[in-house]
């Protein structure tokens, strides 16, 4: 059954515990993220932070709960829900004997593409993220923002709906950065909904309106930043942080 | 087709671009189909046309020895080499070890008399049985010592010391013969055996006929080449498990399968494309082991190889024998965690496979229990396959009853592959 107006993501009542855990890492998450929000998720290290963003993908499966990606369930023998997100891990996900070229044509295939469709996005990828003189070259002679550029390239060749992104700029330059951010409003602007994880708080208040707050397994705040500082009494994204999640260490 | 056309491309770029495993793929089942060719054809070699040295220390004086000397010479398998009379027996094994020798024979200094002592008691019995009477007073006791002793290395196979005792006992039994013929001659005629007689009951013995029997009606004896090359080619495809099954580890547990799981694809295309690829490069290695044992061979010194006229049989028993190495690769690579626990298991089961199947011991050499043990290692129904081809000059249908284990092997392996990742939510 398709829902008129689907959000773009909905999670009820999540709960995950890896295999082997006697505690669970999530307990009773739910969470409601609009279409063309640019959604940021916060927390500290070890909060599972990472974790939803693999359940909410479908690399991991829940114990419990459900997670819809606009209005398609997640976790079900059919992967017709696959074509409608992105997803840029954490890790470097793809093949470094490969070049970037080839990257993306063996993930656009994957994700569903015909030829025509991936030569054209490889070429306007290539030529927005910076890569065309490199386009060639094996990935593992690249530097580290480079191979980051790489992964967000892959992530978002198949035009998706909704894009996952788990920290897209961790060891990157300032340049880097900045053409990553650029790319990232811009695909929100054009009506993709952006999901986001980052311990870059300063870079997270510049991209993303709508914050969730997650610690230990649980969301702990959620709203627009503007509303989650007035109602905290706080100046900004990292004050913030620290009035809801404290200031000891958590891994 | 165009995903996975895209996919087989993308492992055999990776495959391609990995240039140390893909020589070590090709360089070192070459390397070592001909190093045991090789040694197998020098070893055939010395069995058949060299002879092993033994130092012979004769303590005796009489003319038996030489004549067991001669014997030995003349069984074909030993060259006697006489050490000096003033050897002493007991400095045997330092005379050995000096000369670096593998065997050595010590004649004790009545062996002359014992073998005589001996014959005259054969003859005597005979003489009685005859209706005639010998000598009753000229029977001798004899003791248990045996009438000389054999010293071997320790590093020679028991199989090489069991040949190399055949043939001295046939040296013996000549020399005890020819004594024992002696004297019923002498006691019957009351004069010496001539030696044109001597020679036409001793020495004219009858060649064994040999003939190989094929299924083609072909009477070709099989080389070295023949056994080996095959034998070690399916050794080698089975080994591409080092690359393959860690590259399957590789994959799983790296970045880029977690954006393949979030993909509209099902990770099956990707285990097909890798069983088509990594086909084709068994293949490959078959083609070139194959023509290296045809073209180089012969131009190193080594027996040529001949190609099976059923070359239909030959294609399907490679590309079943291939899927069948592919597919076990694939399905420990599924099951391992880390690539060192894939290549490692990978390995090890592989030579203990070519083991059980009769690549290194031949099958029907083993006994009961472990030729059914045999019947588990894809590799023994392959090896059937090649030598029904290869020595035995069968076709298609003869080797129709091996290819069908071999197959089901394969398709179990498919199925645990199947399992496997539908347990580790990888499908």
């Amino acid at each position: 059954m398709v829902i008129a107006n689907p959000p773009a993501v909905s999670i009820e009542g999540l709960d995950f515990r890896y295999p082997g855990s006697d505690a669970a890492l999530l307990t009773n998450v739910s969470l409601t993220i609009g279409k063309g929000e640019s959604f940021g998720l916060f927390g500290p290290n070890g909060a599972g932070k990472t974790t939803l963003m693999n359940l909410m993908t479908g690399v991991l499966n829940a114990n419990a709960g459900h997670v819809k990606i606009l209005g398609h369930p997640m976790g079900t023998t059919s992967k017709k829900v696959n074509r409608l997100f992105g997803f840029v891990p954490q890790d470097l996900s793809f093949y470094y004997e490969l070049s970037p070229i080839e990257n993306m044509e063996f993930y656009g295939a994957w994700a569903g593409l015909d030829r025509k469709r991936i030569k054209k996005r490889t070429a306007e990828l290539l030529h927005i993220l910076g890569l065309e003189d490199v386009k060639k070259k094996q990935v593992s002679k690249f530097s580290g923002g480079m191979k980051r550029r790489v992964n967000l390239a892959i992530g978002v060749i198949h035009n998706p709906l909704v894009l996952f992104l788990d920290e897209p700029t961790v060891g990157v330059d300032v340049q880097t950065r900045h053409a990553i951010i650029s790319y990232l409003k811009e695909l929100n602007e054009n009506g993709t909904t952006l999901i986001y994880t980052s311990h870059q708080l300063s870079e997270a208040e510049a991209l993303c309106r709508d914050i969730a707050l997650i610690d230990s397994g649980k969301i702990v705040a959620e709203g627009t930043l503007d509303e989650l500082s007035k109602k905290h009494k706080k100046r900004n994204l990292e004050e913030l942080f620290l009035s809801l999640t404290g200031k000891d260490f958590r891994d | 087709m165009y995903k996975l056309w895209i996919t087989i491309k993308k492992d055999a770029k990776i495959l391609l671009r990995d240039r140390t495993g893909i020589s070590l793929m090709f360089v070192m089942p070459i390397i070592l189909v001909m190093v045991v060719t090789s040694i197998q054809t020098s070893t055939f070699q010395l069995m058949n046309k060299s002879k092993l040295p033994v130092l012979v220390c004769n303590k005796d004086t009489g003319q038996a020895s030489l004549q067991l000397m001669a014997a030995i010479n003349r069984v074909g398998l030993l060259k006697v080499l006489p050490l000096p009379k003033d050897q002493a027996l007991d400095q045997i094994d330092k005379v050995m070890k000096d000369k670096d020798a593998e065997l050595a024979i010590a004649i004790p200094s009545n062996f002359s008399a014992r073998v005589s002592a001996k014959a005259q008691n054969a003859a005597n019995k005979a003489l009685k049985s005859f209706g005639l009477q010998g000598d009753s007073t000229k029977n001798n006791v004899l003791s248990n010592k045996p009438p000389f002793t054999l010293y071997f290395s320790p590093v020679l196979q028991e199989q090489l010391r069991l040949s190399i005792r055949g043939g001295l006992r046939s040296a013996l039994q000549l020399v005890e013969s020819r004594e024992t013929l002696r004297k019923l001659y002498f006691a019957i005629n009351e004069k010496q055996l001539p030696p044109a007689l001597e020679d036409e009951m001793i020495n004219n013995q009858s060649d064994i006929g040999m003939v190989s029997v094929s299924k083609n009606a072909g009477r070709e004896v099989p080389n070295t080449t023949q056994h080996n090359v095959p034998a070690w080619t399916i050794f080698a495809m089975f080994f591409i498990i080092m690359s393959l099954a860690a590259s399957v580890v590789r994959e799983k547990i790296s970045g880029s399968f977690i954006r393949l799981k979030t993909l509209p694809t099902n990770y099956l295309v990707g285990l097909l494309s890798k069983q088509i690829t990594y086909l084709c490069v068994t293949l490959f290695q078959a083609v070139v082991i194959f023509s290296m044992g045809i073209y180089l061979f012969p131009h190193i010194g080594l027996p040529g190889l001949n190609l099976p006229s059923d070359l239909t049989a030959l294609i399907i028993t490679t590309v079943v024998t291939g899927w069948c190495a592919v597919s076990y690769a694939i399905c420990v690579g599924v099951f391992s965690n880390t690539q060192i626990q894939a290549s490692g298991f990978g390995a090890v089961s592989i030579v203990i496979l070519a083991v059980v199947g009769g690549l290194m011991v031949p099958t029907f050499a083993m006994d009961g229990y472990m030729k059914t043990v045999s019947n588990i290692s894809p590799l023994h129904w392959s090896l059937e396959c090649y030598y029904d081809l290869f020595l035995l000059g069968g076709k298609l249908r003869d080797v129709f009853a091996n290819l069908i284990p071999l197959f089901i092997i394969t398709l179990v392996l498919q199925a645990l592959t199947f399992i496997g990742l539908k347990r580790q939510n990888l499908i």
